[in-house]
């Protein structure tokens, strides 16, 4: 499985020696809440056995539980309900796709999990503790980058630590190893602008890993990638994901990349946004592109169509985890797939 | 960064656009020589008084060797220098704190919109009574040239940083200050630069004005003075030394602004 080798990387090591020169680092990664048996499997993990399940890598932080959250975006009469009443839980270290039509709210709660947007009503906890404002330990990764223009790859990723008051060294040490496990070494020192897309998103998910967070908040995160770039990421995420375990929380409107990526899915519904069903997917780890054309993959596809399709039609402008997207048009129908 | 170096040789379309440029300038000289030694008279405007290209190289070659040009320069220099660097801190100040904060806009904007329309020659009364030296007033008028270009396009840099990356910024542990000093600054320097070259400008602009208090020294001094005393040829020696040193100096802000944002020069002119 050569995880590595998108192709925008040209340099890039093979799967197997990248993972053996990170063994270490990597491990140090996943131990801050795991006992040393957690940090074992990640280890053999990382050294290229094809056990990657759930049951690998263990994750002690990364609880989320939301209690009937709700939250109103807009002001005055152009104020909205953006999600209703949702009420769901996520095991630490679970990896939750939530599936939805454009401008169904589930960015808004996305952003809610970051920080970034504060529930009108409702308990929103990560590890029992209400979430105040954006933190490191929640990581976030847009769907377009936002890596500082003026900062180089390796001075990106160095960020976290560097707000952190961690020395020059230490923090370039660090980022680069950052760097290794997203297959990008090579470009250190280029300006984010010289990156592709891909390779920029990977930058993006290396600096948010660096912070070492107890979750990891995607919003479409591959969503402007060309397909096949876009299936080389998701391979790369459930890779990563599989030696530095972390609860993942994932926006899709892709029924495909859902499907594909997930524990469990939660499907929202149009507007105002509730969750409709919550859906475990149990196919075995890893997991490769070929899944996709399987029958059983096929069945559970046809159930989430049927799911979004029911209130098609809807306009509903554009919604971000910041709120209302400033390029808010109202969509002619809801887009799925 | 290794990928940046700046190519030591010259290529053939820097060699096209280096001979573009001297010939447009030679093409001036030119119509200005037949102009002048012609005595073009074009109903509009007529070159009947103006001194030919021969009488200003004259003239200029008469302040060379007078001793009096660095005098001169220098008075100028200081005095542009001064006004601007004031209104480079003010404006830079001013313009992050009104960019950043709603409330400062509302202190800030209406008095600043008030004063900026105010042309440089309305602030000689003023700016003799307000101050005590008349060195002090003619820096306090090249202040008031830079200052509002920079102060403008301050704010505007900082409003245009986009949102995403300060929600990044603070999702990544940033604290408030460290967010102006690493997102809000960075974001907004493409445009701050571009507001201090203009100010530059401005402020050379403002010069003349601003030396008409002067007594004894400067460029615009020399330049108002020859005028007083119809001395034309030396009238254009003055305005293209202030023409040349506002080019120079703001050739020197965008150098220094080229340094400062490596990043920026990558995207070039799009076609």
């Amino acid at each position: 499985m050569n995880l590595y080798e998108a192709p925008d990387a040209p340099a890039a090591n093979t799967a197997a020696s990248t993972s053996t020169a990170s063994v270490a680092t990597v491990s140090d990664f996943v131990t801050d809440g795991s006992d040393s048996a957690g940090s074992t499997a990640a280890g053999s993990t990382a050294a290229g056995s094809t056990a990657a399940g759930s049951t690998a890598a263990t994750a002690r932080f990364g609880k989320i539980t939301a209690e009937q959250i709700s939250i109103h975006l807009g002001q005055g009469k152009a104020a909205f309900e953006a999600v209703q009443a949702v009420d769901f839980a996520i095991a630490p270290g679970e990896f939750v796709c939530i599936l939805g039509p454009s401008g169904c709210g589930k960015s808004t709660l996305l952003g809610a999990l970051a920080g970034h947007i504060t529930p009108s009503s409702g308990q929103l906890k990560l590890d029992d503790q209400t979430i105040n404002g954006p933190s490191p330990e929640r990581g976030m990764v847009f769907q377009h980058h936002t890596l500082f223009p003026w900062r180089s790859t390796l001075d990106n990723v160095a960020f976290g630590l560097k707000m952190r008051g961690m020395g020059k060294q230490e923090r370039m040490a660090q980022a680069t190893e950052m760097l290794k496990l997203v297959g990008l070494e090579d470009s250190a020192e280029r300006w984010p602008s010289q990156l592709s897309g891909g390779m920029q998103q990977r930058v993006e998910i290396a600096r948010v890993l660096i912070n070492k967070p107890r979750l990891l908040l995607m919003d479409e995160p591959f969503g402007a990638l060309d397909a096949q770039t876009r299936m080389k990421m998701q391979e790369l995420l459930l890779s990563i994901w599989s030696r530095i375990r972390t609860t993942v929380v994932f926006v899709t409107h892709d029924i495909d990349e859902a499907l594909f990526l997930a524990d469990r899915i939660l499907v929202m519904s149009p507007r105002p946004g509730r969750i409709i069903e919550d859906l475990p997917v149990n196919f075995p780890r890893p997991r490769r592109t070929e899944l996709v054309t399987t029958a059983a993959f096929m069945q559970l596809k046809r159930h989430c169509l049927e799911l979004l399709n029911h209130e098609e039609g809807r306009q509903l402008p554009r919604l971000s985890p910041l709120g209302l997207a400033e390029d808010a048009q109202p969509r002619l129908r809801c887009e799925i797939s | 960064m290794a990928q940046l170096k700046v190519p030591n040789t010259i290529s053939p379309a820097q060699w096209q656009s280096l001979v573009l440029q001297l010939a447009s300038i030679s093409a001036c000289l030119i119509f200005w020589q037949i102009a002048s030694t012609q005595k073009w008279d074009l109903g509009l405007v007529t070159f009947n008084n103006v001194p030919t290209p021969a009488a200003v190289i004259d003239a200029a070659w008469k302040l060379i060797s007078s001793n009096a040009l660095w005098p001169h320069l220098s008075s100028s220099l200081t005095r542009v220098f001064s006004g601007y660097l004031a209104a480079a801190l003010v404006g830079i100040g001013l313009g992050l704190a009104i960019g950043r904060s709603n409330r400062a806009e509302n202190v800030l904007m209406p008095p600043l919109e008030l004063l900026r329309p105010i042309p440089a020659v309305a602030w000689i009364p003023l700016a003799i009574l307000m101050f005590p030296s008349s060195e002090a007033s003619m820096i306090f008028i090249t202040f008031t040239g830079a200052l509002f270009p920079i102060l403008l396009n301050t704010v505007h840099g900082v409003e245009a940083v986009d949102p995403r990356l300060i929600a990044s910024a603070r999702s990544l542990g940033a604290s408030p200050s460290a967010i102006l000093r690493e997102v809000i600054l960075p974001g907004a320097t493409p445009s701050i630069i571009t507001g201090l070259s203009i100010g530059m400008g401005t402020s050379w602009f403002c010069l003349v004005t601003a030396e008409m208090i002067s007594g004894q020294w400067g460029i615009g001094y020399y330049t108002w003075a020859s005028y007083v005393i119809q001395n034309y040829a030396d009238i254009v020696v003055g305005m293209l030394l202030i023409g040349l040193l506002g080019m120079g100096s703001s050739w020197l802000i965008k150098r220094f602004g080229n340094l400062l944002t490596p990043w920026y020069r990558l995207q070039g002119k799009t076609r």
